[in-house]
């Protein structure tokens, strides 16, 4: 006998009184060196911007430890937390400074946006790598809206756009257990 | 940081309608073209069944996320808020009835007057200095969470069909696994509003729509001071069950 789950409902356009909080795309421990700048836009159906967007990115540590660590809301810079909330600004554009995941390459990543009825889930894969269970299982020809892209010209930084509608719409996941 | 310095949201310049018109276009904009028009993939069994998967485990926070006093928003001002002082609190457990334990609960809601204390509210009711109305808790190792606050006022949503929202909170959670996070709104039994309320309406089910509806409880105020309403919630995802099999 399971529970019957409380409803999502849309975030709204208000949270930003609440949620986002400062150094929150700030994972990385400030200086480190094997940081990564992982950025890109969130898009809607026509291609703009969605400047009021809400990112959070769950991750392995590079040792591939999925513990995470408290600490995220008032970070030491130090701890890597495994955990990081970005607002997106007014072109739509994120910024993650992280370290890459060990074992898995790949971060989890939840986007909410007003005008939603329920956060979307998807991954950001930093690598392609063989056998992936989920890669597999995608068609083709939208595997690759989960793949990163080095930049060219850039140090350490990869490119991952969420396109939430239309052409090019990026994977979203079901991840609901049913009943 | 405290939450009385709420961090400015970088899109709050960005979209600042001149009026409540303005503001309905934007949201009728954000409906009509952010919702993906594929269904979502259904993430096969082989997936959480491998290890080291992500989103089968989630972040976790403690003492230096959240302050003593970041769950009552009636002391984070120098004042106290105008308003009927209440408590809101319950229980977070997933669908099998286990408690979510120490894991971050978020609360956003308008003032007293309907209100929000945030640039992109246009409504033309007055700000209270003495409330942000932003609040933080952790759950105990019963899963209970506790907020003190103050009742939040009815809007309208703007737009020529002067529709309004019922009094409500916003919560965010966190449960053991990524795929548990819950964004909700909790509303008020009894409120004349409800019925036509149209956020709580895009929940399809009305048994589902009534889980959103806290109960009135009064071992949950303080006496002489305020009076409590109970909300327990229940949330999803594949720790409650795919480790038990039962997809
Ligand atoms: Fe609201």
């Amino acid at each position: 006998m399971l529970l019957p789950p409380t409803p999502s409902q849309t975030i709204g356009p208000y949270y930003g009184t609440a949620l986002p909080f400062p150094g929150g795309g700030d994972a990385a421990p400030a200086g480190h060196p094997a940081a990564v700048t992982l950025h890109g836009h969130v898009r809607d159906g026509e291609g703009a911007p969605v400047p009021d967007g809400l990112l959070e990115f769950w991750q392995a540590g590079p040792d591939g430890s999925l513990t995470g660590a408290p600490g995220s809301l008032r970070r030491d810079g130090e701890t890597f937390t495994g955990w990081a909330r970005v607002p997106t600004d007014r072109d739509g554009h994120y910024v993650l400074r992280t370290l890459l995941p060990g074992g898995a390459p790949y971060l989890a990543l939840c986007v909410h946006a007003r005008g939603l009825d329920r956060h979307l889930f998807t991954r950001v894969y930093v690598a392609e790598p063989p056998g992936d269970a989920l890669l597999a299982a995608l068609p083709a020809d939208r595997r690759a809206t989960l793949l990163a892209r080095r930049e060219a010209g850039r140090r350490n930084a990869y490119r991952f756009d969420v396109t939430l509608q239309g052409d090019g719409e990026t994977v979203f996941l079901d991840w609901s257990a049913g009943d | 940081m405290a939450l009385s310095e709420p961090a400015p949201h970088p899109a709050q310049e960005q979209i600042r309608p001149t009026d409540s018109a303005g503001a309905s276009d934007t949201a009728a904009r954000a409906v009509a073209l952010r919702a993906p028009l594929r269904p979502a993939v259904r993430v096969p069994v082989s997936v959480p069944a491998a290890p080291g998967t992500a989103e089968l485990t989630g972040p976790v926070f403690g003492t230096a996320d959240v302050g003593p006093l970041d769950h009552d928003l009636t002391r984070q001002h120098r004042g106290e808020p105008v308003g009927e002082r209440i408590v809101v609190a319950g229980r977070v457990t997933d669908r099998r009835g286990r408690p979510v334990r120490g894991q971050l609960v978020e609360l956003w809601q308008a003032n007293a007057a309907g209100r929000y204390a945030h640039p992109l509210d246009r409504h033309p009711a007055p700000l209270d200095p003495h409330f942000t109305g932003a609040g933080r808790c952790l759950t105990g190792d019963d899963g209970r969470y506790r907020f003190v606050t103050i009742r939040p006022g009815a809007y309208p949503l703007g737009g020529s069909n002067d529709a309004w929202r019922a009094a409500h909170l916003h919560f965010s959670l966190f449960g053991t696994a990524f795929t548990q996070r819950l964004v909700t709104q909790m509303y008020f039994p009894g409120d004349p509003l409800l019925p036509d309320d149209l956020i709580r309406n895009a929940v399809g089910a009305p048994a589902a729509r009534d889980r959103l509806v806290s109960a009135l409880d009064r071992t949950l105020g303080e006496p002489g001071r305020s009076l409590g309403y109970r909300w327990d919630i229940v949330l999803d995802g594949p720790a409650a069950t795919w480790t038990e099999g039962d997809r």
